[in-house]
């Protein structure tokens, strides 16, 4: 299933699509398959797979330690690929959360071609913009790949609209200045940011960074096409690694249910 | 495109660029406009040459090193940036990226640090200047470095250890950026060599470009020529930009820099990025790096620390595509014996980086000798002095 039709059937519900963040790899490459079929189970709309980075400026340190850990079990683009593959095909589309490099040494085209082999749907590049992005427009439009690039509460109207108008599947909405991790707070600069967004693209909005429990979730799906949870998966397992399958589907089920609150005609 | 200046986003063919996340493009569009209307505006440049001069202590001296050259078989100039206050050329950055944060209105600036000296000179302008100063250092190099920790702390900054990945400075410089993300609006990330995302590289060229303006301006007084070669060692690459920059145009005057060849390239252990490194994306630019076939970071390794980074700044990637500098490791054997020698010939103890292009300089004096006779003249960039590697020489040599 395309990103495109999971937010045909999430707005035609009413709601807004929840997306999971999960690293390829940890703690091991099996348990991460099991995590990943846990949150589709669990009621995810939209997967990302994390591939581990050696040095992942946007990461705060729950998926900082999930990643080291991933790199220590030997974790590499390779296995990544391979679990896309195993997880694809269970009508919840599979995108890929990059740091540039890994691509960029893999072969951007190259990595385009196995990855859609592979059943993927898109990448999200946090730390590649636009301007920089020639060869992976090129690569996506051949190989009808989503590219998610990002927006953020600093972003300039100008930036929003040509950040936008290179993006494919959705926009990914930095709710804070900030890194990945939990927050006890609703992201407050994330409302104003949607609404400038909006206004710029038909394309559906997604809000990461901070979100961390049912709460929270139901008022960003609020105004939100998605709802974009990564550090408090990781943290079910990284925190109890005993009961973290469980946490793991616990939590994602609670988010499930409050993406969907919103009113039909809101 | 002039291979001296990059083009609107900041690449020198290739290289260089913003690989970043978008937060923060907006402020280093800020940074950009900013520093440029800070360099067209007399005032500011005024007050920059006054802290210069009169804080720093340039234009620094160019001294003919006789008792080397003779043992060298050419004339070797040293570029004597080890006399500025703080000891080495990186105070000709702090002051001025620190004066421009003032300018725009941050009251904090953050630093990240390997051996600890950007930091302690990062903590100086800070002090000097009135800002708050916040640095980030592996944690290792937190426990290794314990004087210049002290100093830091000295100077009223607070230094941050680092515990994440492999805790050296390439991980300080990922916790800088992470805290960077979160505070733009008061912070200035005072990036410490011409590495990093446009406009860093060249912003950090234009305030250590006075290195080689200084020294081509001293070597026509003195001698009514040109040096044939300028070696300088490399790490991130900020000295040897500092000196380069004012002969890239002059064709006849060869460009060396020299790279932490550490045990030697073949091990593996080696911080010589330009000569044995890939073209990759790390810390915002595109460079040269080290890296693994899956685009995995590896360690580098240096004796010196300021040397110990797997990347290195994008004009240097540049200048060597297009064939004008050249780039060769020097190992850790070789630079501790040009160490060793320019201490008992001149009674200058220089730091281990700087140690690097004193070494290259002696592996290339024979060939100038044989080309240019005995005018052979070598200019090299002592971008630094040896009290904070006394400990490390010590050890090597048996002295403690």
């Amino acid at each position: 299933m395309s990103v495109a039709a999971v937010f045909e059937r999430t707005r035609a519900e009413g709601r807004a699509a929840l997306v999971g963040y999960y690293p390829a790899g940890f703690p091991t490459f099996d348990e991460s398959v099991t995590a990943i079929d846990t949150m589709i189970d669990a009621g995810c709309d939209i997967i990302e797979v994390g591939l581990p980075y050696s040095d992942p400026v946007m990461d705060g340190i729950a998926i900082q330690r999930a990643a080291a850990t991933a790199l220590a079990g030997g974790t590499r683009t390779r296995e990544v690929l391979r679990l896309v593959e195993a997880v694809a095909g269970r009508g919840v589309p599979i995108l890929v959360m990059t740091y540039w490099n890994p691509v960029e040494k893999y072969g951007v085209e190259a990595f385009a071609r196995d990855f859609a082999a592979a059943g993927g749907a898109g990448l999200i590049t946090p730390d590649l913009i636009p301007e920089e992005a020639d060869e992976w427009l090129a690569a996506s439009d051949e190989h009808d790949l989503d590219r998610v690039f990002l927006v953020a509460p600093s972003s300039t109207t100008e930036r929003i609209a040509a950040t936008v108008a290179a993006t494919r599947g959705f926009v990914y909405a930095q709710s804070i200045m900030g890194i990945t991790g939990e927050r006890d707070h609703s992201p407050t600069a994330a409302p104003e940011l949607v609404s400038r967004t909006r206004a710029a693209t038909d394309l559906p909005i997604g809000v990461g960074l901070g979100v961390r429990n049912g709460e929270q979730a139901a008022e960003v799906a609020g105004y939100a096409d998605a709802v974009i949870v990564g550090s408090a998966m990781v943290s079910c397992l990284l925190n109890d690694p005993d009961h973290g399958m469980e946490r793991l589907r616990d939590l994602t089920a609670e988010l499930a249910a409050a993406v969907t609150r919103r009113p039909i005609d809101a | 495109m002039s291979p001296t200046q990059p083009d609107r986003l900041g690449h020198w063919g290739r290289f260089g660029g913003r690989f970043v996340p978008e937060a923060l493009i907006a402020a280093l569009d800020e940074l950009e406009t900013g520093y440029r209307k800070a360099f067209a505006d007399e005032g500011f440049r005024a007050e920059l040459d006054r802290m210069m001069r009169e804080y720093a202590g340039t234009p620094s001296l160019l001294y003919e090193a006789e008792r080397l050259s003779e043992r060298a078989g050419a004339r070797i100039l040293l570029k004597r940036e080890d006399l500025n206050h703080t000891g080495a050329h990186k105070i000709r950055n702090v002051l001025g990226q620190a004066l421009l944060a003032k300018r725009l209105g941050k009251p904090r600036i953050i630093a990240e640090t390997g051996a600890g000296q950007h930091g302690v000179a990062s903590a100086t302008a800070a002090a000097y200047l009135g800002l708050e100063c916040t640095v980030y250092m592996g944690a290792e190099d937190v426990r290794r470095q314990a004087l210049n920790v002290a100093r830091m702390r000295m100077l009223g900054a607070e230094v941050i250890p680092v515990t994440a990945g492999s805790q050296t400075l390439k991980d300080s410089i990922n916790e800088a950026l992470r805290d960077w993300v979160s505070s733009v609006d008061s912070t200035h990330y005072l990036l410490g060599t011409v590495a990093g995302p446009h406009p860093f590289p060249l912003l950090v060229r234009e305030l250590v470009s006075g290195i080689g303006v200084e020294a081509r301006r001293q070597c026509l007084d003195r001698y009514g020529r040109l040096p044939h070669a300028v070696a300088a060692c490399v790490g991130g690459g900020s000295n040897a930009m500092g000196i380069f920059h004012a002969f890239v145009d002059d064709a006849d005057v060869s460009l060396y820099g020299f790279e932490a060849g550490g045990k030697g390239v073949e091990t593996g252990q080696h911080g010589a990025t330009l000569a044995a490194g890939t073209v990759g994306v790390l810390h915002g630019a595109r460079s040269y790096i080290m890296q693994d076939d899956d685009g995995q970071i590896i360690e580098s390794y240096s004796i010196s620390a300021g040397l110990d980074y797997p990347s290195v700044g994008p004009e240097h990637a540049w200048l060597k595509d297009i064939g004008r500098a050249k780039y060769e490791p020097v190992t850790d054997a070789e630079a501790m014996d040009a160490f060793q020698l320019l201490c008992r010939t001149e009674g200058i103890i220089p730091a281990l980086e700087s140690a690097h292009a004193v070494a290259g300089a002696l592996r290339l004096a024979p060939t100038l000798a044989a080309e240019h006779g005995d005018e052979a003249t070598l200019l090299v960039c002592l971008s630094g002095r040896g009290d904070k590697d006394m400990e490390t020489a010590a050890r090597y040599f048996g002295l403690a």
